[in-house]
Order: C-alpha cells, then structure tokens, then sequence
C-alpha cells in the first residue's frame, strides 16, 4: 500500500508528462521541426541561473491559483472562477494600495487583505447561487468569469485610471508607492552564493506562498474543518449525517478558494507591476486549475506542479531563436492535464484494487480459511 | 383478483398544464410587454426585425451546444467540454473554408469538434475520468492546441497571426418565400410579414415584425441548427436508437441487463455532441465573423449549458433558453437605449408576475418577484445610460438570473455523471 | 419418453479474489418445475444466477439449456436463449414509462420508428394472460413496489422467455402482495414456463416449489422436494448448524425516559400527504423500541428528521431532558444520539478514507478523535485498534480503506465506533441489513449488551424476526403515521404484516 501512494504520487505525473513529452515531439516532427533539439535549447535554456528565477517568480502566482482551485476539489466544487476573482481582485488592490503609504508591513499586508476579501466575495456570490438556488458552480463561476472581465473593464475606464499630464488617459492605475511594494530576494541568493545576472529579481512573495502551501496543507489535511471539508467531498450524504452542515461548507470553501484566488496576482503586483495595467496576466486561473489536477490537490505536488508549467514557459522563449512557434507549450500543457487526469484514474482504480484484494486475502489467511462470497 | 395497491405518498402526480400552450401564451405576453415599454420610452427597436433577426443568428450557436449537450447528458455525460469543442470548430471551420471552401469548412468544422468529443468520450466513458474534470481539461487542451495550430499555419499569411486566420467565405443568406419575399424557383414571392409590419398596427405589426426577422435574411446554417431540434426530438422519443440512448443515462445498469451496448452508445452520443458544437464553432466564423479570432466562442458553450438546464433536458426546451439567451446577447449591439426599454419591460413583467402569484397566493414568490421587478424599475429611472462594458455583461447576468430562477423544477437524467463501468454494479 | 433438462449445470465453479462464490456447482432443472434454490447471504446463489444470465462467466463447468451446451457471453445470448431474469434490486429507469423499460433492447419496429401501438397491445395482452395487469404509457417512478415487480416479469415474458429466474422476489413485498405473486407463478407454470426461485424465506419456498435445490458456502448442499422435507431439516441444511435465535433475555427496561418524541412531523415539499404525521413515542432506558414497516413507509424520514438533516419539521424531540427540536446535527450528535445508517455506503462510511478516519465519522469534534482544532491521528487509531479488538472486525490494519472490508466488517465498524462512543439513544436502522449469520450474531450481541448497560435503543428493521426478537415494544410505522404498538411476545410475523399494509389498526393496551 505504500507503494500505492508511490505509484500515484510519482510515478503517474511522470508517465503523464513522457506521454506530452511524446505526443508534443510527434506533433513538431509533424511540423517538420526537430523535436530533440527543440527540447535540448529548451533544457539549456531553461536551466541557467536566470531562467530559474523567472520560472519560480512565473509559478509563483500558479501556485497560489492552484492552491484556491485544489481547495474546492477536495471538497468536490469546481471552482472555475479564479479566473475572474483574480483579475478583479488585483486590480482594486492596486487602485487601494496606491491611496496612501504607511509602514511596509502594514500597507502590504492592508493590501493584501484586501484582495483577499474581494477574491472571496466574488467566488462567494458563486457559493451563495449553489446553496440558495442550487445552480452548478462550473457555470456560475464562469459566468461570473466574463462579468467580471466586464466589470473590471468598466472600473478600470471610469475610476481608476489617472489622467496622464498630455491630457490622454494611461494605461494602468497609479503605482503603488515603495511601502507598498514587496522587496525581492536577490540578496538573500547572493548571500547563499547564488549569482543572479541581473535581469530578474526573485519575488519576495515566495516566502508568502509558502506560507499559504503550509497553511493550506494544515488545514485540509489536520485540522477538522479539513475533515469535514474532505468528508464532504468523498460522501456528502455522510458527511451531513456526521454533522457536517452541507450549505456551510459550500460557502465556507467558496470563501476560502475565492480568498486564495485574491492573492494570484499579488506576486505580480505587489513585486513587480506595482500597478495595474490593461492587459494585466490573464489566463493563471485556468492554468491553476490544471496545475491542480497535475499536482493532485497536493501542496508538494502542486509546487512541482507550479515550477513544471512555470519552466514550460520559461524556456519555451529560446524557441524564437530556432523558428519553433513558442505555442508548442501551450499544447504541451493541455496534452499534459489531459494525459494526467486519465493515468491517475487508471493508476488510482489498479491501487484500489490491488489494496482490496490484498486486505480480503490478508482476513481470510487470518480466518485461516477461505470464505464464500 | 389483483388488488390495486395505493401509491405511496411520494409519488409525483403527471403535470397538468400543457406545455405547448404555456409556451405560446408566455411568448404572446412578452411581446406585448416589450411592445407597450416600447411606446412609454420612444425606443422602437425592441421588436423590430433587425433585433430578431440579430436574436436568432446570435442563438444558433448557443442551441447548437446545447443541443450538444443534451445528446450527451441524455447517454449520461456531463459535457463541460462544449466550449472546447466549439473553439476546435471555430478553427477548423475556418482553416477549411480557407483552403477548400464554406460548406467544406463546415463539415471540416464538424469534424474538429467530434475530434475533441472522441477525447472526452476516451477519458469519460473508457477510463471513467470525473466527467467535469475531463471537461475541463477537454478545454483547455483546445484552447492551447488550436493556438499552436494558428502559429504552425496563420502567422505567415497575410492577416493572419497567433490568434486569428485571415478572412475566409461565409455562406449565404435566403429570404424564406411567401412569409418574407424570398424567391421560389425563381418566382418573387409576396412579402407578407414584412407588409403587416408596415402597418403600424399596434402588436400585430410588433409581432409581425419579429417574425419577419425571423424568416428574411435568414442563413442556410441557421435553418439547418433549427432543423436539428426537431430530428433530435424525433430521434430521441421515436426510435429504438433514442430510447436506447436515453436508458443508458436514466439507468446504464438496466439497459446493459437487456443487451444495450452502453458503452458504444455513450461514445457515440458524447462524439456527436462534439459534433454538433464544432457545427455551432462553424457557425460562429461562417456566419458571423468571417474570420477565425482567438476567443470568440466567448462562454457560448456553457451558455449552451444554461439553455440545456434552463430547457430540462428537452429539445424545444433547449431551443427556448437559446432564444432568450440571444435575444439577451443582441441587445448588447443595439445599444444602451435599447437596452433601457429592455430593462423597463422586465420591470414591468416581473411585477405583474408577482400580482397574478400573490393572488395564487404564493407569497415568496411573489415578494421575490416583486422585489426585483422594483429593483428594475428604480434602475430604469435612475441610469440613463449604461456603460459599453457593462453592456457587455448582460448574456451572462441572464444566463445567470435564469438559471438561478429556474433551477428548482428541473429533471435532469437520473443517470447523469454516474460512473459506470461495464459489468460491474451500481 | 425422458425430457432433456431446461437448465443442467455440471461442475460451475467461479473465483474471485480472496472468495470462491461457487465451487463445483451441480443444478438440474425440468421444463414447467418451479425450482427452488436457497441459501443464506453469501452462499453463491446470486453468482449461479448471473451465471445462467450470462452475466458473468464460470472459470470451470458446463451448462446446457434444453439439452444444448451454452456459452454465454451476456445477457443478450441469455435472452436468445430464452431466459428471462427478474431481478432482487429492479432493474428500472424511473424517467420512462412502463412501456419504454419493457421493450429496451428489444423494440418493435414500424418503419424507422418503434410500433409503440404493437408493443403497447402485446403489454396489455400478457398482462391478461398471467394477471399481471399494469397501464403502459405510466412512468415507472408513479408505480409502488408490487407493480414495478409486476413490470419486471412482463418484461422477461414480453421476450419470450420460457426459463423465468425469480431473485428474492418477495424480499419487498407484504403476505397479500406474495400472495399475488405467487398466483403468477403458478399461471406461468400452467403456461409451460420454468421458473427458478430464489430465496432464504423458507415457509414460502415450501408452498410453492416443487423441488428445493440448498446452497451453502459456494456449494450444492442437496436437492430435496417440499413433500421430503420441513421448514427446520431446510434451514439446517442452509447453515450446518443450530437456527440462531434472537429471544431476548430478561427485561431491563426501566421508567427512565431518554427519548420523548411528541406530535413530530414533517410535510411533504409536493403538497399532499405529510411525509410525518404525528408521531409519538418513547425510548427509556434499557429498552429496544422496534419499528415496523414496510419500506417507504416514513422510517427513512424519521430517521433523517430524529438525526437532524431535515429541517421544517413540527413536534417535539426530547432527548435526556433537553429538547433538541431546533438543534443542529452535530449539536444532537453530542448531546448523545447514535447513527448506524440503514444504507452503511451511502451514510455512514467514506469508502475510500482510511478506517480510523471512518472511525471518526460522527465524532469528528470531540476527544480521542479530536483535540481542539486539530485532528488526533494517534487518538484516533488507537480508538479505532479497540473498536477493531472490542468487535471482533475483520481489517489487516487501520490503514486499510474501508472499500477494503468486507460488508459484514464495515457494519461491525459502524456499529463499534457508535457503540463505544456510549450515546445516550443509538437509532439502529437495518442494523444487520446484507451481513452474514455470523456478523449478524455478533451485532445482536452487542445491541443486547448496550440495552443491559442502560442505553436506549431505537431499532428500524425490514427483518421480522429481528424486530420480534431484539424489541421489547413495537410500534408499526404505516404512511407516515405509528398504527399500532403492539407486544412482541404476543405477536406474529403474520399479523405484523397485517397491520404494516394498514389492514388493520390497533393500539395495545
């Protein structure tokens, strides 16, 4: 039985990712493009100092996204709407951040609060619509994902954004001031010996998210909510028999998810926008969702999870040089979330299997004689 | 000698209000309130023709999936993966009128999306994959593959890119003959809805005009979606084929215990479901845009889903929620004044819903009802215009408000996402 | 002139993993018999009939139907065969129509359509032929029990099945409805069918069938006819030992009451008949309190309504003293009521979770299972070592998933961990539902012991001779509403039944 975890913990990821590995080296073969070497610039590229730091600060906000999606998993909701709450949440933490300084602590932490509560409040609007009225909340959420596109658009325009002194309008809201801002790392690299080239500082939101990692493993896995939240998404019916409350947990998850979908963009802006443009990153909470699945709710294995998807894009960059189209990664990724759900099942219902089989034969040895059916 | 045997307390007595007539009569309704909001806010666009008109292009492909949707959650998966399917639509539509020509683009278009269903059919009914998760995967793979494709075959071309193809051809539209003047064998037929609308009748010219949106500069591709509704319901209700298809998501285990090949019918049901959203993805570039762009399914696959819901798993249901959702979707293009006299009208619904349901005495529902018609109204009075990008919003509000409204009578398959594995039990 | 058999099975073996379902397996059947085969849960008789209905493939053995060796490999080549298979658990889709369920797989054709007036005449028509009369264009979900049966057997004879297998068929009905089943059969007999007939209720096997094939343990024990044999020579064959015998010993029932439940009720959300309707009665101390009735009857909703997990309900609930009425489920749960859930799956484990975690289910806020905030991992094995000792569960560690167990061990988990957490009022439902003798012995010894040491008990049961033996007042829970509360020493299972139809009412004195 350990060594049922050890096949779906590690080995069904890496036979996942040879599969994409696989079907992506096909599909550029396709393409006429060699796909050793594409691989091999990738791996050269991907692995000097540099690159490293780009691909922690890439799967930082991955993380965290990862984290809110795998929330609502264990719970059994599918929390399509970190996309939106993101989005949302980071920019009215940006316009907020910017109306005043105070100590650094301080005006961090404020602003991280509140983006935490706008994350929470939008994926609860999603939680309110299930319990109340009862409506799904893989529609509900991305519905709620293009209102808010929608919505933060509208702010953006109408209130946030400062009229630039040549009387036309900017394209981001007013920077956040250095007390709002999160220091990078690099020091503390160079103080360990590790030299960075200069062109990228590691976000200081790293020790964050690994707070959050901690905090969300402690919490599911040890506390009783956690109980209850993971009793509620392997048996609702017993879970409410228990004493579970199943309109609570709903919005109690919701709330939880929403509020770690607040902090997706914090990296990003609290350590390097340090403000809130037009085209702010979209997209992290989709992949969020599939750094989830990759990692298996996991808070170890959504970081390798994270550092894959953030290393994927990192050194797919190389691939201009060689007249390979960058996309090759997006297609890797997808393939890759794809091939990893089917394996786990697989993997998953051959471990079960072998457990059952292995306990009934382990009683019956111990009865010392075979029962009947 | 058989003694009849009282129902248990719980069982469900048959419905009593014939479902056609309650449909005619809310349809007749909603054109009368939308006519007098008309009249009070001078706005005429509510009912014209070019509103309906633009309502029903703008439902097809949000019928389209849904209907897709219902083939698969009728067998028992959930399709989340509708999105998906239609984006592969989108660019194989458009990469094959591109190189072949419309009507091939539309089987090639097809064709993409059954591509993507037979994947989500691999991971749902051969591996038992969560049906949502797989869905969700089922779009993002999409996504990121018809991204790559772009760059492999567009970004050379002129007016191609990453993320859109070059202009490609449409298929045509028709004037259907006698109800809006198009020909027949060559004949001119008279124009008779569009002549009605002339009058200036008060409501007969109203609704003569939307029905002349309806039948005048209609596409090919619109009659056929429309023409799929009725093949569905008769495919499903009337032959072996359907009711096989249906046993497998009411009960698989019943239907593998008489010899139905479960397994080979869900396949079936979630490709075709594939299918008929890679029709819809079609559509969208054939029709409407005329070119493959990045994104431009914009959620039409999950608001298929809302429509299926909202359509209780029927055929004509379906079709129902997808007109509502693109009349929705067509106000946001005839601007905010429009918009405003929509918002009176349903004001001015809501609160003589919430009149004839406080008689009935059904008093929650008649205070909710009546709540949010005032709420309506006070909008309607207070903002004179809104805001571009919130008029964006308003498909998904609806699909929203809809489903939250509606979500508490529906019947969806009783086998529905169960997993089932061929021979083993419940 | 010798007739070839309508069913020879010779040497039927079957394996699965950790169990031999059916070892060497011998059944010979005649053309228009009414056979018999019993046994006790788990002897294999459900594997031999999934066998004959290609449902499932011997590893060793032959089989032939009317003289013919027969391969099958599904139901489909069954059916060809021509024989039909009513099953224990029916095989129905609610959403269609009685119609639609009988015709599946095998649809009359008109054209491209299905001949819906054809089938809809020949339903009628069988109906005629074997009293079996039901209305075609019905959904299945408006039907009650005797007619979704009536619904199954239609739809083996509207295949031209002339070997029908019964599974348990009366397992779900009352005496008037076996009754009228058992009038089927012998229509169907004087048609020309065969019929097999499973079953462990012995008294109706001996009134019907006209041989009696024993299982026991995966293997024939002998084959025997009603005229050679009596209702305790059977049972002895069907368990090789003593019959077990649920007498209570001497009464410990004090005056102390622990559950007062007063005019409870609960309204349907359809309008119509209440789901509850005034119910009223008392647990004391020391004392099992048996509900009888027939499925669907309200004992699911009490037990939801008592446990906390619907809201709305009228009527008092007094629990020790205090009135939990308004209370929250895990505010009842602490305050000392037990669950041991009628369907142990669906309410009381989570299969994939580890047992100490199972363990937990129900007492996840308190101590050893908890401290605080957190959860006891240590407390919580440690508790679950006992409960695994105290027992007598079957599991090679507390790490095993509960998928891992065998049903009679999980539901000598459930009740362990309910039982060790000494509540205050434990309702029992179906306590011993789907468990072997032995399990289902060692369960009855537990609940007599818990009486004893004054706990209160509330004991929902399908099983007769359970409710009779375990309780000391019985009450009969019909549409809702407590019809009779009677003295289990007085009465019959017969009579029971006959209240439990709302034949009769009657209050004791």
């Amino acid at each position: 039985m350990r060594s049922g975890r050890f096949l779906t913990t590690v080995v069904a990821p890496v036979v996942a990712i040879v599969i994409a590995f696989s079907i992506a080296g096909l599909v550029l073969l396709f393409a006429d493009i060699d796909p050793l070497n594409a691989f091999k610039e990738m791996w050269k590229f991907g692995t000097t100092t540099d690159s490293l730091i780009s691909t922690v600060n890439r799967s930082l906000p991955l993380y965290v996204s990862a984290l809110a999606v795998a929330v609502g998993f264990k719970m059994g909701l599918f929390n399509i709407g970190v996309e939106g709450a993101y989005l949302l949440a980071a920019l009215i933490a940006a316009w907020f951040g910017a109306l005043f300084s105070v100590t650094p602590i301080v005006h961090i932490a404020l602003i991280l609060i509140v983006a935490m509560t706008v994350g929470a409040i939008w994926n609860g609007i999603a939680g309110l619509l299930k319990v109340k009225r009862g409506v799904h909340e893989v529609i509900s959420t991305i519905m709620l994902n293009f209102i808010a596109f929608s919505l933060s658009a509208y702010l953006f325009k109408e209130y946030f954004i400062p009229e630039s002194e040549g009387g036309g309008l900017s394209s981001a809201t007013v920077a956040i001031p250095a007390s709002g801002r999160i220091p990078s790392l690099n020091r503390i690299l160079g103080a360990v010996g590790i030299e960075a080239g200069g062109i990228f500082e590691l976000h200081g939101f790293l020790v964050i998210a690994v707070f959050l990692g901690v905090g969300y493993h402690y919490l599911v896995n040890k506390s009783r909510f956690g109980f209850d939240l993971r009793a509620s998404g392997v048996n609702p019916a017993a879970a409410h028999v228990s004493g579970v409350n199943p309109k609570a947990m709903i919005m109690k998850t919701m709330l939880i998810s929403g509020a770690l979908a607040g902090l997706v963009g914090m990296s990003l802006l609290l350590g390097e926008y340090h403000q809130y443009p037009q085209d702010f990153r979209p997209g992290l909470g989709f992949t969020g969702i599939g750094v989830a699945l990759l990692g298996r709710n996991h808070a170890v294995g959504i970081a390798f999870g994270a550092f894959l998807f953030g290393f994927l894009e990192r050194s797919a960059l190389i691939l201009d040089f060689f007249d390979v189209p960058r996309e090759i990664v997006t297609i890797m990724q997808g393939v890759i979330l794809f091939t990893v759900v089917i394996v786990y099942e697989v993997i998953s219902r051959y471990v079960a299997k072998r457990t059952v089989e292995a306990a009934a034969r382990a009683t019956a040895e111990e009865a010392g004689l075979v029962s009947s059916a | 000698m058989t003694t009849v045997v009282e129902r248990p307390p719980e069982t469900r007595k048959p419905p009593r209000l014939n479902r056609t007539t309650k449909f005619i009569l809310v349809a007749l309704g909603a054109v009368l309130i939308m006519t007098v909001a008309e009249l009070i806010t001078g706005s005429a666009d509510l009912t014209t023709r070019g509103t309906a008109s633009a309502a029903l292009r703008l439902s097809i492909p949000i019928l389209l999936a849904g209907l897709g949707g219902l083939y698969s959650e009728r067998a028992g998966i959930v399709n989340i993966g509708l999105e998906g399917m239609m984006i592969a639509g989108t660019w194989f539509a458009a990469w094959g009128s591109w190189t072949y020509g419309p009507w091939r683009g539309v089987l090639i278009g097809i064709a993409g999306g059954a591509i993507f269903g037979l994947l989500h059919a691999v991971a749902t009914v051969t591996f038992n994959v969560d049906h949502i998760v797989s869905g969700v995967a089922i779009n993002i793979l999409a996504a990121g593959s018809m991204r790559f494709l772009s760059s492999l075959v567009y970004t050379a071309e002129t007016g191609g890119s990453v993320i859109q193809s070059p202009a490609v051809d449409g298929i045509e539209n028709i004037d259907i003959p006698f109800f809006a003047g198009g020909d027949l064998f060559g004949w001119s037929t008279p124009d008779i809805f569009g002549w009605l609308e002339n009058q200036s009748w008060f409501f007969v010219s109203d609704f003569a005009g939307i029905l002349r949106g309806f039948t005048g500069g209609v596409n090919w591709l619109t009659l056929l979606g429309l023409a799929v509704v009725p093949v569905t319901a008769w495919l499903l209700w009337r032959t072996a084929w359907g009711l096989r298809l249906r046993s497998c998501g009411e009960d698989p285990w019943a239907a593998e215990s008489l010899g139905v090949p479960v397994l080979r019918m869900k396949y079936s049901a979630v490709v075709i479901s594939g299918a008929l959203s890679g029709l819809a993805g079609a559509f969208l570039v054939l029709v409407q845009s005329g070119i493959y762009r990045e994104g431009m399914t914009q959620g039409k696959g999950f608001i298929g889903l809302g429509a299926l819901i909202f359509g209780n798993w029927i055929p004509t249901g379906v079709l129902s929620g997808s007109l509502v959702f693109g009349f929705g979707d067509a106000l946001t293009f005839r601007g905010a004044v429009v918009f405003r006299a929509f918002v009176l009208a349903l004001a001015i619904g809501l609160l003589l819903l919430a009149i004839y349901r406080g008689a009935q005495n059904r008093t929650r529902v008649a205070i909710v009802g009546g709540s949010i018609g005032a709420a309506f109204l006070v909008f309607y009075i207070l903002v004179d215009q809104v805001p571009g990008q919130l008029l964006n919003a308003t498909p998904y509000l609806i699909t929203l408000f809809v489903l939250a409204a509606a979500s508490q009578n529906l019947r969806m398959p009783a086998a529905d996402g169960a997993r089932y594995m061929k021979g083993e039990p419940r | 002139m010798a007739q070839a058999p309508a069913i020879e099975l010779s040497g039927i073996t079957k394996r699965y993993p950790g169990v031999v379902a059916n070892d060497n397996v011998a059944l010979t059947v005649m053309p228009g018999e009414v056979h018999a085969v019993v046994g006790e849960n788990g002897a294999g008789k459900s594997t031999l009939m999934k066998i004959i209905y290609g449902m499932v493939k011997p590893d060793d053995g032959t089989m032939a139907i009317d003289g013919k060796v027969a391969h099958f490999r599904s139901p489909k080549d069954a059916i060809d065969a021509g024989i039909g298979m009513v099953h224990q658990h029916f095989m129905l889709a609610d959403n269609l129509t009685v119609l639609e369920n009988v015709i599946l797989g095998s649809e009359p054709r008109s054209g491209l359509e299905i001949d819906f007036r054809g089938a809809s005449d020949r339903i009628r028509e069988l109906g005629e032929t074997y009293g079996l009369r039901l209305d075609p264009v019905l959904k299945v979900e408006y039907l009650a029990v005797g007619e979704r049966q009536r619904v199954e057997i239609i739809k083996v004879l509207y295949r031209g099945a002339r070997i029908v297998i019964l599974d348990e068929p009366t397992a779900v009905l009352v005496p008037q409805e076996v009754d009228e089943l058992f009038d089927s059969i012998r229509d169907l007999k004087s048609q020309g069918e065969t019929v097999i007939f499973i079953s462990h209720k012995l008294d109706e096997v001996l009134s019907i069938a006209d041989k009696i094939t024993v299982m026991r343990g995966g293997r024939t024990v002998g084959t025997t006819t009603p005229a050679d044999v009596d209702a305790r020579q059977l049972a002895e064959m069907m368990i090789g030992s003593e019959l077990p015998t649920p007498e209570t010993r001497e009464s410990t029932v004090t005056d102390k009451v622990l559950l007062d439940v007063k005019g409870l009720s609960l309204a349907s959300p359809r309008g119509g008949r209440d789901l509850l309707s005034a119910i009223t009665f008392r647990v004391h101390a020391g004392e099992i309190v048996g509900i009888a009735g027939i499925e669907g009857n309200g004992q699911s909703h009490l037990v939801d309504t008592l446990i906390g997990i619907k809201d709305e309900t009228e009527g008092r609930i007094v629990l020790d003293g205090a009135d939990i009425h308004d209370r929250s489920v895990i505010d009842r749960r602490s305050g000392g009521i037990g669950l041991i859930p009628e369907d142990r799956q669906r309410q009381g484990l989570l299969l994939p979770s580890p047992i100490w975690e199972n363990a937990a289910l129900g007492h996840q806020n308190k101590r050893p299972y908890a401290t605080g905030l957190w959860i006891s991992k240590k407390g919580a094995k440690e508790r679950t070592a006992e409960i695994i000792r105290r027992f007598g569960v079957k599991a090679p560690s507390v790490d095993v998933p509960a998928t891992a167990l065998s049903g009679g061990n999980q539901q000598k988990l459930v009740v362990g961990r309910e039982l060790i957490a000494d509540p205050v009022v434990l309702i029992a439902a179906q306590p011993t539902r789907g468990i072997d003798i032995g399990a289902q012995a060692a369960v009855w010894e537990e609940l007599k012991d818990a009486r004893a040491s004054g706990m209160g008990i509330l004991l929902l049961s399908a099983d007769l001779e359970e409710l009779i033996g375990l309780s000391d007042t019985i009450h009969v829970i019909f549409e809702g509403r407590l019809v009779a509360k009677l003295d289990p020493s007085e009465v019959t299972p017969e009579a029971l039944g006959t209240y439990m139809t709302g034949a009769a009412q009657e209050v004791a004195s």
